[in-house]
């Protein structure tokens, strides 16, 4: 997925709510430092992993754990807090994280990308397939954009078993 | 004695090896923090919405603020509410219904933790109840959702359809046959949790063990009690009751002294601490199982198991409170039911 702003690839994926509205904020590497998130610098890496004599591992690790808001905009948790406690702030931290979030939360559940069953009978339609068609694919660019291979072809079948038709 | 099961119409089916079944749900109101995250105003907030939502269901409210610990810890040893739920600090209230087999916490790690018990095998029974309720209540609020994940959860290990299908498993033949470690780690590749009689990092006392299923994203609650319910517990039962077999045909004496101990220390013993009594009482249980006790009923042991915990002697005797008149209290209690 492309920067809002230029072509390069972007590094930092946020969803923010304003007004009940709901925006995709798509940016690469600079324009994201520019807007003041954290985005792991690549002179310290190299740093740290030419300390370690680990350059090609830690490089390699770091391209894949893909980068996203520091803080949950409807509540306020950080990441970092998440990281420490798991335990989410508010049933927004799931799209206000979802970068970060879904891999960690693919790992709890034995490789699952998403949800199977009951559904409320306030969200069933077309619609909110449709939604989750759009977003499996954000996601399926981001993981190959991460060489998280294996992720993407989860992905990828989960968005053939919705189907296309219906979508 | 062939080891042919013997099981009680009180304690279900399979009860020789599936004490209890559990099925809980996990959900949280739209528009609000997860507990853990709310202030008190909002968590005083859901607590009304809920009890508000949940009327008609019968259930009866126990403000968990205006109870004693003794109380909390009579919930927590009868399994409506967990020791986390007991010993939070947040306001939070428990719904109970009169047979016991509904409770549904209120601000525990989620705004609502729906939970079902039946004695025995029945998780299917179990989860209609539950679904139940869910259904009563979702139609007055609305619980936090993403067409993505599902019902969405403080913890994401729960999240998707927030279900945890859950048994207590009486497992003395597999511990003495020395499979449990291979039972464990087979259980852990499929994605299951093995814990102790009160759940998370507690202590398998007498044998008995929690099992659960993990993994609540990416299976339908259908699929998902299926599988538990009529291929991984079946299973587990059986390995249980070949072990027993195994046990009868090459140590037979071994077993038979396990139990024949056991139902003597209980009927001769003065001092008995909450322990030693279930460990004891697991033995008579796989005793009564085994037809080796052709006097004594699996649903009296059972019971007799719930009251020698702390907060259950407590209530039928005021005095047992105090650490060592309860073990007095507690072998008196025990000697008086099994009597010969």
């Amino acid at each position: 997925m492309k920067c809002d702003h230029c072509d390069k690839p972007a590094v930092v994926h946020e969803v923010v709510i304003r007004n009940n509205a709901t925006q995709e904020v798509h940016l690469c590497a600079e324009h994201a430092a520019q807007r003041g998130y954290q985005v792991p610098a690549a002179p310290v890496t190299q740093l740290l992993a030419q300390f370690a004599g680990q350059v090609p591992a830690i490089a390699a690790a770091a391209r894949r754990e893909p980068v996203g808001p520091v803080r949950c905009p409807g509540c306020g948790l950080a990441f970092a807090e998440f990281r420490q406690s798991g335990v989410l702030g508010c049933p927004g931290c799931y799209e206000a994280f979802m970068p970060q979030l879904g891999a960690v939360i693919e790992r709890a559940q034995g490789g699952a990308v998403h949800h199977v069953g009951r559904v409320p009978p306030r969200m069933e339609g077309m619609a909110d397939r449709a939604a989750m068609r759009t977003r499996l694919l954000q996601e399926l660019d981001a993981a190959v954009a991460a060489e998280q291979y294996e992720r993407a072809a989860r992905l990828r079948d989960q968005l053939q078993n919705l189907g296309g038709g219906t979508a | 004695m062939t080891g042919d099961p013997i099981e009680s119409e009180a304690c279900g089916p399979q009860s020789d090896v599936v004490v209890r079944s559990r099925i809980r749900l996990a959900r949280n109101l739209a528009g609000f923090p997860f507990v853990g995250r709310a202030s008190d105003a909002q968590r005083h907030e859901v607590m009304q919405l809920v009890t508000r939502a949940s009327q008609g269901e019968g259930l009866a409210w126990v403000n968990m603020a205006q109870t004693s610990p003794e109380e909390r810890q009579l919930l927590v040893e009868r399994h409506l509410v967990s020791r986390h739920f007991a010993e939070s600090p947040v306001p939070r209230t428990v719904g109970i219904d009169p047979g016991e087999s509904l409770s549904v916490m209120v601000n525990e790690e989620d705004h609502l933790r729906i939970q079902t018990i039946l004695p025995g095998l029945r998780l299917r029974e179990a989860f209609d109840r539950a679904h139940a309720f869910d259904d009563a209540v979702e139609g007055r609020v609305d619980f936090a959702f993403s067409s993505r994940w599902g019902y969405l959860t403080a913890c994401p290990t729960n999240v998707g359809c927030g279900l945890r299908v859950g048994v207590m498993l009486h497992l003395p033949g597999l511990r003495y046959t020395g499979e449990m470690e291979r039972v464990k780690r087979a259980a852990k590749d499929m994605h299951l949790a093995v814990r102790g009689f009160y759940g998370e990092g507690s202590e398998a006392v007498g044998n008995l063990y929690q099992v659960s299923n993990q993994v609540t994203l990416g299976s339908s609650e259908d699929d998902l009690l299926h599988r538990f319910a009529e291929e991984t517990v079946p299973q587990l039962v059986d390995y249980e009751r070949s072990a027993r077999r195994l046990l009868l045909e090459s140590n037979r004496p071994l077993l038979e002294d396990k139990v024949h101990r056991a139902i003597a220390t209980l009927r001769a013993a003065r001092l008995l601490g909450a322990e030693e009594a279930t460990k004891l009482l697991a033995n008579v249980r796989l005793g009564i199982c085994m037809a080796m006790l052709p006097d004594l009923g699996l649903d009296m042991v059972q019971r007799l198991m719930l009251q020698v915990q702390p907060a259950h002697l407590a209530r039928l005797d005021p005095a047992a409170a105090d650490e060592d008149k309860g073990r007095l209290a507690r072998a008196a209690l025990v000697r008086k039911a099994l009597r010969n």
